[in-house]
């Protein structure tokens, strides 16, 4: 008997030592390493931004310089890799620097959104009672606005530009983040170890930095990393109506409209800051659902 | 369920309170002088004093917003600066050409994103889900305002089979969508606006059906001997209600958020009146518009968390 207890005991310990003992964030790692998929779309969002990010040293144009001879030429034209637009200037510097803008319009909003939305949902989760029926209750009311229209409204009143556009996308994404964290921390601040934590005498905010905030962070991170294409699709659909970036910034969604009429002519061309999009927009998705599934969050 | 209903019909109040509030605000948001946007702007001053006076814009914000809820309450959203209508007319025939392609939408996505979902449900992991989950991603990712423009092209401008934009000679007053003549109008913005919700009813169901399956009833089912179909079946029937919520969900969100197909496809709906508006700059048209829109998603919220309640009895709520 005591022999059979022996060798389960050697075996147990055996097979805990085989596989080396990782950390939450090590086996997110190691599962994402051969998520070939997930490593795919993150390398084509790496390089959309790196070739934002280089677009003055990569684009061989002015992307602003109009040349009236050169009006929608087709790809491949002389110089013009990409072709050329409805007011003759070069395709791919254009898609280049208005990758720049595209790029901006989907990351900014979420990050700020994050950041405040984030608070507030810990916030009202970790304190409750009063204080969390006054923030959720007003959230409410942001999430009564399908996004599109509140984005629309927003922008709309304010007037365009590239500042307004990604103020209304920021208080779009503000809800919907506050009510994940704020659901998250609800979920935590019940736990034994907070209340251990708080019985060995820790201040509240301790005991959100130290024991809340690590188990709340990959919910909310994976949200809004899903957020990203939302406001990439959202943002240029605004630049689309008028109301985000101001010609002659490049940007994809406002070339997808300046070059609505120019489509009869050249098809090719003219789709390219619509396929820009959607490549970005998918990649991110892709990522976004590819950590889901490493961090194991469920939707 | 009468008392749930009774509760959920009143948590709505305060909402549609704060949302009235947040498009009266947009008014104060807007850059300039509310009267100055209000008239057109060669105005006499005899007519900006008498409107001032008229909207109560010489009374404190608390009272004026009061009085401006008071007078939408009674169905006055004022009058358009550009073609000087009623507000509430312009935005209410809109919104019925609205809801026409909204519904068509998500009947089509609906039916579509179902049969995938289940089926990716069903052979979850292998290729067939792949492929169908990566068609549904797609959805969700392509810019479909640059997928209507493509449609616009391929049917429109190479085959020739469907018209590119409008709404037809009849117009939005007599709009019959039994009639193809004026039914082909609505397939290309109904086929475009069906590709987000399609995407997300399908991923959706997806989940709610592979939840199911993976109940021990199921197990049961399929020790009884019942063929795979059948097994479905019970799958299916129990996924239902959740897949219905998000169908209801969708349906709002595409009536509010139309603006970028109806401003492609030139349909005459209430996105359409929204981007007209803000090109002119009209903004009691904009406000009346963002009202009615943010409304109606107010009441199919409520109509869906109602429905659902009556169809899935399990669903005891707090």
């Amino acid at each position: 008997m005591s022999d059979v207890n022996a060798a389960t005991l050697a075996d147990f310990a055996a097979s805990e030592a085989s596989p080396p003992v990782r950390g939450y964030w090590a086996s997110v790692g190691h599962r994402l390493r051969y998520d070939y998929a997930t490593l795919f779309f993150l390398s084509v969002i790496i390089v959309v931004a790196l070739l934002a990010i280089c677009a003055p040293w990569l684009a061989p144009f002015d992307p602003t310089k109009t040349a009236m001879a050169y009006r929608l030429k087709p790809v491949g034209f002389k110089n013009f890799m990409l072709g050329t637009d409805d007011l003759g200037r070069d395709m791919l510097s254009r898609l280049l620097w208005g990758g720049r803008t595209s790029l901006i319009m989907g990351m900014v909003p979420v990050g700020v959104a994050t950041v405040i939305g984030g608070f507030l949902g810990v916030l009202a989760g970790f304190v409750g009672g009063r204080v969390n029926t006054l923030i959720m209750r007003a959230m409410d009311i942001f999430y009564a606005f399908p996004s599109v229209l509140l984005a629309v409204a927003i922008s709309g009143t304010l007037g365009g530009g590239i500042k307004n556009g990604m103020l209304a996308l920021t208080i779009v994404f503000i809800p919907p983040l506050c009510r994940v964290a704020e659901s998250a921390t609800t979920l935590v601040r019940g736990l034994d170890f907070v209340e251990a934590a708080r019985a060995s005498g820790a201040t509240t905010l301790s005991i959100i930095l130290h024991h809340v905030l690590g188990n709340v962070l990959s919910p909310i991170l994976i949200f809004a990393s899903s957020l990203i294409s939302v406001s990439i699709l959202l943002g240029s659909g605004l630049s689309f109506l008028g109301l985000g970036v101001e010609p002659p910034t490049p940007d994809w969604g406002l070339m997808l409209s300046a070059l609505r009429s120019g489509i009869y002519i050249q098809p090719l061309v003219c789709a390219l800051p619509g396929v820009a999009i959607f490549i970005t927009s998918l990649s991110f998705n892709l990522v976004s659902d590819g950590l889901r599934q490493a961090m194991d969050v469920k939707a | 369920m009468w008392r749930y209903a009774a509760r959920r019909i009143l948590m709505t109040i305060p909402i549609a309170l704060g949302v009235s509030a947040i498009c009266y605000a947009l008014i104060l948001l807007a850059p300039g002088d509310p009267i100055q946007s209000m008239l057109p702007p060669d105005a006499t001053p005899e007519e900006v004093a008498y409107l001032k006076k008229a909207y109560g814009f010489d009374k404190p914000v608390p009272v004026q917003y009061f009085l401006w809820l008071m007078r939408a309450l009674s169905g006055d959203l004022g009058a358009s600066i550009q073609t000087h209508r009623p507000v509430a007319l312009e935005v209410m025939t809109a919104l019925s050409n609205t809801f026409i392609i909204a519904v068509g939408a998500v009947l089509l996505a609906f039916t579509l994103a179902f049969v995938m979902g289940t089926i990716a449900a069903y052979h979850v992991g292998k290729p067939t889900d792949r492929a169908l989950t990566g068609v549904a991603v797609m959805g969700v990712s392509i810019p479909n305002y640059w997928l209507g423009i493509v449609f616009i092209i391929i049917f429109a401008v190479k085959l020739g089979v469907l018209p590119a934009t409008g709404m037809g000679s009849q117009g939005s007053a007599n709009f019959n969508i039994f009639d193809w003549a004026q039914l082909k109008y609505a397939v290309l913005p109904i086929l475009t606006m069906a590709m987000t919700p399609l995407g997300i009813i399908m991923r959706s169901t997806r989940a709610a059906v592979a939840d199911v399956l993976n109940q021990d009833f199921i197990q049961m089912l399929r020790a009884k001997g019942l063929r795979p179909f059948a097994v479905l079946r019970h799958a299916v029937r129990n996924a239902l209600p959740q897949v219905l919520t998000v169908m209801g969900l969708q349906l709002g969100y595409l009536v509010g958020g139309s603006i970028l197909i109806e401003t492609i496809f030139a349909w005459p709906g209430t996105g359409f009146l929204m981007s007209k508006a803000i090109l002119t700059r009209d903004v009691p048209l904009l406000q009346g518009a963002i009202l009615v829109l943010a409304m109606a998603f107010v009441t199919i919220n409520l109509a869906v968390d109602l429905l659902q309640a009556a169809i899935d009895p399990r669903i005891k709520r707090a």
